[in-house]
């Protein structure tokens, strides 16, 4: 049970940071031995073709970015080179500026507003929850905990319709943020919940058992002692229901619909894909804007990040 | 029980200005009072539990830790779930009685007999090419100068949207007629080489193929930084003592590295797995699973909410969550076996 943890990870994550830094002192590996047999010159060329594939289409739709509304239709992107000096931001411009009708500023702003107490929500529950599941025996705690790892396997589709109608009749919530901050944290709570528990329970109850002789409650224990041990595994998760929440399409449509007061970037990005697909000037400007914040996290955060992602590819 | 739950909870519990904002510092407000309100009910659970002392409060405090993940799961996961289980079972409307038509529908009517065939492409398809294209990477720059750097272009992808994947790869599809300049990248390779353009979306069923590349894209990444540190923990002097005994080469990577990174294998393959058979965004972006593209989480979202057909939603929802369980199963238990 162990094993799903971001724990389970670090290793092999250090050891990779690791042979980059000792990168001199080339060892032989399997793998490189395999590299090898493919002989060099083919190994790199492949390796190279993978990488132009896996980047090309990103910088095509970058350069189109940059590009006159009137070019995009007229010429591909690889030609826009010879002429240097059309690029322009004035694509960003429409697509930044409060006033104008195919402005993502709204939508920016949403994505924003939905982000931070849906990543923040689950933290705070789950680290509870997880904190009682590790640490406090209470009656019923066992099944309760293999209830909530159960959980993880369901299906968000399962759950939207009925959950639709909950906020709309019984909560009079509508088309209104609190919809997506509650669903975004249910269908995070299983893998939270269960991450955290894994991480609490390798620390060593010796810790807890000084703790509880000096005089400490749990309350004091679970903020003194146990936050600050617990920081990279909620950083892990944190990054991880970050991406998820602000890349998320399928529950801001469900929830919110299309109305620039409530609907993020990438619900308006695929709106702007069906109803004007050939309208490349904003919609390349309006994906990257909505790109930019998860690859500067990503970059900017990479090992949280793999980490977050080894443990959590079941969601969803 | 939850169901009771469910009917006792207020009606409106929000007033007006607390739910929606109109002006961008109306918006934040409205977010710093959420997050305040979620710190509020956070410390007064652990208020009330600091409140039961002694071997007996102890339990309670336990249980009010737990109380609330427990009851969100309750009412906003496990009681819907349930609700649409049932609805899945009540006809095309989910309000009729008791049937099986929805599932006899799924499996009869030809649409719908295409959305599966169309998912069992995906669900076969993508694992194994983004593992497959994963893998190879990961051998080929394995150790190789500028290592971080060549896994981050190929990474990269899994940090941005699928809709943003949907929007770059629909630009690459681009279809313009043969004698007019090429504005998308495949067609402008096609027509240099000599050949008709293609309407890469609009084709079936080249165009599900075209839709899976876009994904494979996408997983190919996760697959190679797995597989990459499963690679990179195979101990030294296995690798030395085969060395020794003259194996190397091919040899080498079937007989050591492929034996020694299998559970790390099976784990890539079920969880892109998952996540495919999960695929929606891609599809909704891309073609909106017009032409023959559909795949079971669209067509669930198409029924559910655009055609007016909740409960054949609902069978799709719940058919996804069957498709989902053996696969997980499998998964959890090779990550158990892993470590």
């Amino acid at each position: 049970m162990s094993t799903l943890q971001p724990a389970a990870t670090p290793e092999s994550v250090t050891t990779e940071s690791g042979v980059t830094v000792t990168g001199k002192r080339r060892k032989k590996s399997a793998a490189g031995n395999a590299a090898k047999a493919i002989s060099s010159p083919w190994a790199s060329l492949v390796a190279v073709v993978i990488a132009v594939l896996w980047t090309l289409p990103t910088i095509g739709l970058l350069v189109t970015s940059f590009r006159r509304q009137i070019d995009i239709q007229r010429t591909g992107w690889w030609t826009a080179f010879s002429n240097p000096g059309d690029f322009t931001l004035e694509n960003y411009r429409q697509a930044l500026a409060p006033s104008s009708t195919s402005s993502f500023s709204q939508y920016f702003i949403n994505t924003i507003v939905i982000t931070v107490p849906a990543v923040l929500l689950p933290i705070f529950l789950a680290s509870l929850a997880a904190y009682a599941f590790a640490w406090m025996p209470f009656p019923g705690r066992d099944w309760l905990f293999v209830a909530v790892f159960a959980l993880q396997i369901v299906p968000l589709q399962v759950a939207l319709i009925p959950l639709l109608d909950i906020y709309v009749n019984k909560l009079g919530f509508g088309a209104s943020y609190w919809s997506v901050w509650l669903s975004h944290t249910i269908f995070a709570l299983p893998l939270a919940t269960f991450l955290i528990h894994n991480f609490m329970k390798e620390l060593p109850g010796e810790l807890m058992e000084a703790a509880r002789v000096d005089g400490a409650g749990h309350v004091t224990i679970f903020f003194k002692i146990l936050l600050p041990l617990l920081t990279p595994a909620l950083a892990a998760f944190g990054i991880f229901q970050f991406l998820w929440v602000w890349n998320d399409l399928l529950v801001s449509l469900v929830f919110l619909g299309g109305t620039p007061d409530v609907a993020p970037v990438t619900v308006r990005v695929a709106e702007l894909s069906g109803s004007r697909g050939s309208a490349w000037y904003i919609l390349s400007a309006g994906a990257f804007i909505s790109m930019v914040v998860p690859v500067a996290v990503f970059l900017a955060l990479q090992r949280f990040f793999v980490r977050g992602l080894l443990a959590g590819g079941l969601k969803g | 029980m939850v169901s009771s739950v469910v009917q006792a909870l207020p009606v409106g519990i929000l007033p007006e200005p607390l739910l929606r904002a109109e002006s961008t510092g109306g918006k934040f407000l409205l977010m710093a009072f959420a997050v305040l309100l979620f710190a509020a009910i956070f410390g007064l659970v652990l208020f009330l539990a600091s409140l039961f002392k002694g071997r007996e409060g102890e339990k309670v405090q336990g249980f009010l830790f737990a109380l609330p993940a427990i009851f969100l799961l309750a009412v906003g996961l496990l009681y819907p779930a349930i609700l649409t289980i049932i609805q899945s079972l009540r006809g095309r409307s989910g309000e009729a009685g008791f049937s099986l038509d929805n599932y006899v529908q799924m499996f009869t009517q030809p649409e719908l007999l295409t959305v599966l065939r169309n998912t069992a492409l995906w669900v076969v398809l993508v694992p194994f090419l983004a593992t497959a294209i994963g893998l190879l990477y990961a051998i080929l720059i394995d150790r190789a100068r500028g290592e971080a750097f060549a896994k981050a272009l190929i990474f990269l992808p899994m940090a941005i949207s699928m809709v943003g994947a949907g929007i770059i790869w629909k630009f690459v599809y681009q279809y313009k007629q043969t004698e007019r300049p090429q504005i998308g990248l495949l067609n402008g390779v096609l027509k240099a080489l000599g050949f008709e353009t293609q309407q890469f979306l609009l084709d079936a069923p080249l165009n599900t193929l075209m839709l899976i590349v876009v994904m494979v894209w996408i997983q190919a990444g996760f697959a190679m930084t797995v597989l990459s540190a499963a690679i990179k923990a195979i101990p030294d002097d296995i690798i030395e003592a085969a060395r020794l005994d003259g194996v190397s080469g091919f040899r080498m990577f079937r007989f050591i590295t492929l034996p020694s990174i299998r559970s790390a294998l099976v784990v890539v393959l079920t969880t892109i797995g998952i996540g495919t058979l999960k695929v929606f965004d891609i599809v909704r972006t891309m073609t909106a699973g017009q032409f023959d593209t559909s795949v079971v989480a669209n067509e669930f979202y198409n029924q559910s909410f655009r055609y007016n057909a909740p409960g054949l939603g609902a069978a799709l929802a719940v058919l996804l969550f069957i498709l989902v369980v053996p696969i997980v199963t499998y998964n959890i238990v090779q990550m158990r076996k892993e470590a």
